[in-house]
């Protein structure tokens, strides 16, 4: 504190100048300050996946097959619908959920079905799961199916494959390229 | 937990808190104690990461396949620069969550979440999730095995919430799928954030006045000298760049920033996700939770208010504004409280210069005032003690009820007068007292920069030395007065000044007595 007043006495517990004393614990306080800083921005190191472990992601995202299919109106069904509707064609708006099997030698790793979205699901559904394997060769199977229509396509895929440590897998669905995909 | 449960568990933490305040005291002298300084060093380390930043970002290159080249030859710079810059970014970011994290505590130990400081925890709440935010985002940017992780991290996270249709992660699958893009929307996260973060602050200190932005000057050469030695000793450095086929095997986490990501590893996303909200929603809810009655607001009082804005400055809260008077006389203001704003400090009373107890009218009616400590009656209970003190000159104590306690001050000669804070004695109350009987004054208040309202112990220090008004009239004998700012728990330093003063009194009379429970003449 100023003072322009020197006869009134201000008394604080440490308004006394800064000795050697002082000077080092600060000293000491900044440096307690800065090794915090200095260890935790760097240490311990972390290991997000095992040592020789590897990953295989499932990740599909798409919109599913009509639920049903779509059938033409009669003709008294189209003359009860204003003339602006009169869509020969109606097609249910529901899509079918995904849904998928991995098995990885031959044990059931992965089993989920996911929803459509949207309020009258007719919306995108997607997968995303990780699944934490041990590096090596594995035996991969997979079930995959978009239509819940009787008679629809499952596509299924097997393969061997051999994962090194760390080694990322990613199982997609690509229709274009005959689904299942393993990359 | 019961909200009494709750107040005894912060009073035993407050305790806590304060012993460590006061070993930082007897380090860095009250007045630069870094942690009566948390927000203002929370800033400067703002501060210091936009600086940064800004030199970063002319260096850096935007996109996927360039961005861990830029960053990774800041290392090559001449004179260390790089390091430097690199080093204090990241550093000041660590330093702004823990000091972030330091100030939150340290004000729901003050109990500052409630009343009309409530808008300043609830504007709070989101700058700190602002600041983590940010902070993450930042990581992404360097493209190496570590923004790989943290930004996976976080897409996946995200995920847990059903947000998008196409899960954010599916981004990260391939080198194919992750495109410039993806790294526009980091670059959003990284300057867009800070630049919200920068307007909830604004929002945060709206109803504040006289804001430090920066901590004192030798507090603020402390911090950045530790911070460059820091980014110079400890350089920052890159890991491998981003591989999207590969997960990183080990990884230099900075625990300060990134601890959501191991933690999620470990439990799950849900779990961290509903650790993190309701983490957001108790701090949110807090000023919510207290039944404590609110303390009365200042009240104005329209015939005695000259209109001097003398409160209306001086309210460290904003609570007062100054309206044009009803009597409509041109030029003629009148000073109008926000009671959603008052703390209840007393500081605008301590300012009016109608507070002076030396008017003829027997009640004391002052143009700004607290009701439930008014200054009538101050100086209703000072002329009583003066009466009836058991020593023919007494020394008259102004206590803060906030600072240390005098209630075991030693001798029969103390009058003593508790007052909401410091600030609310107007310093005519010392002439009073001591025209009156009053061997000598002894005000007391918070340590320096410590007062519960913010500013009350330094206008009360610079009212009685005369640089601020109404300042101490020219007539009184200052040797007879005696400052001492003592924190809670600082009584014995309390002690100490009214025994500084004693002999300071005894010195200029021949008269006096040597026993200090007898009469200081």
């Amino acid at each position: 504190m100023k003072s322009s007043t020197e006869p009134i006495k201000a008394s604080t517990l440490r308004s006394g100048s800064a000795g050697p004393a002082k000077w080092l614990g600060q000293f000491f306080l900044y440096g307690l300050f800065a090794l915090f800083i200095a260890v935790f921005a760097h240490w311990p190191p972390y290991h997000p996946i095992g040592e020789g472990e590897a990953l295989i992601k499932v990740s599909v995202a798409r919109l599913g097959q009509p639920v049903g299919e779509c059938r033409r109106l009669t003709e008294e069904e189209l003359a009860e619908l204003p003339p602006n509707m009169r869509d020969p064609v109606r097609c249910p708006r529901e899509r079918s959920p995904l849904s998928m099997e991995v098995h990885v030698n031959d044990a059931r790793m992965l089993e989920r079905v996911a929803q459509p979205g949207g309020l009258s699901k007719d919306g995108a559904a997607a997968i995303y799961e990780r699944l934490v394997v041990p590096a090596g060769e594995h035996r991969i199977s997979v079930r995959f199916n978009d239509d819940v229509r009787p008679g629809a396509k499952v596509y299924e895929h097997e393969s061997s494959v051999a994962l090194v440590p760390g080694q990322v897998l990613v199982i997609d669905f690509d229709a274009d390229n005959d689904g299942i995909v393993l990359q | 937990m019961s909200s009494h449960s709750t107040c005894g568990f912060r009073q035993r933490g407050l305790k806590g808190w304060e012993t460590v305040e006061r070993y930082f005291d007897s380090t860095f002298g009250a007045a630069q104690n870094p942690l009566r300084h948390l927000g203002a060093i929370g800033f400067l380390a703002l501060w210091l990461l936009v600086a940064s930043g800004v030199v970063l970002y002319a260096l850096f290159d935007t996109s996927v396949n360039g961005a861990w080249q830029s960053v990774n030859d800041l290392a090559s710079l001449p004179l260390g620069v790089g390091r430097l810059l690199r080093g204090m970014h990241r550093y000041a970011a660590d330093l702004l969550a823990l000091v972030v994290i330091l100030h939150v505590l340290r004000e729901w130990l003050h109990g500052h979440a409630y009343g009309a400081r409530r808008f300043h925890w609830l504007t709070g709440v989101p700058a700190l999730v602002l600041c983590f935010v940010g902070a993450i985002g930042g990581f992404w940017l360097a493209w190496d095995q570590l923004s790989q992780y943290s930004a996976l991290s976080t897409a996946e996270w995200l995920d847990a919430l059903p947000l998008l249709a196409s899960p954010l992660a599916r981004n990260f699958l391939s080198s194919a799928t992750f495109n410039d893009r993806m790294f526009s929307l980091f670059i959003f996260v990284h300057v867009g954030v800070p630049l919200l973060l920068l307007f909830s602050l604004w929002f945060h200190i709206q109803r504040l006045a006289h804001v430090a932005m920066l901590p004192p000057r030798r507090l603020l050469l402390g911090v950045i000298l530790t911070l460059s030695l820091l980014a110079l000793a400890r350089p920052v450095i890159s890991h491998e760049p981003a591989v999207l086929g590969q997960v990183p095997a080990e990884l230099r986490l900075d625990w300060l920033l990134l601890w959501l990501h191991p933690l999620t590893d470990a439990t799950s996303r849900g779990f961290t996700l509903a650790l993190a909200a309701g983490a957001v929603l108790i701090l949110l809810a807090l000023p919510f939770l207290s039944r404590a009655p609110r303390a009365p607001a200042a009240v104005v009082d329209t015939e005695n208010c000259s209109g001097c804005t003398w409160c209306f400055v001086d309210c460290p809260y904003a609570a007062v504004i100054m309206v044009p008077h009803p009597d409509r006389r041109p030029g003629r203001l009148l000073a109008q409280v926000d009671t959603d704003l008052c703390t209840s400090c007393g500081i605008c009373a301590g300012a009016c210069p109608s507070s002076t107890p030396f008017r003829a009218a027997s009640q004391l009616v002052t143009g700004i005032d607290m009701p439930h400590l008014r200054i009538d009656t101050l100086r209703r209970n000072l002329r009583a003690q003066l009466a009836t003190s058991p020593v023919e000159r007494p020394i008259v104590v102004f206590s803060c009820q906030h600072g240390a306690s005098p209630a075991n001050l030693p001798g029969h000669d103390p009058s003593v007068h508790v007052l909401l804070c410091a600030g609310q004695l107007p310093p005519s109350f010392v002439d009073y007292a001591l025209t009156n009987g009053a061997a000598g004054v002894l005000v007391a208040a918070c340590c320096d920069g410590g007062c519960e309202f913010r500013l009350g112990e330094r206008w009360m220090a610079q009212r009685l030395t005369r640089q601020r008004e109404p300042g101490l009239r020219a007539r009184v004998p200052l040797e007879r007065l005696q400052l001492v700012f003592a924190a809670p728990g600082d009584d014995d330093l309390l002690g100490k000044a009214l025994h500084e003063l004693r002999e300071r009194l005894r010195a200029m009379s021949s008269s006096v007595s040597m026993n200090t429970d007898e009469i200081v003449h």
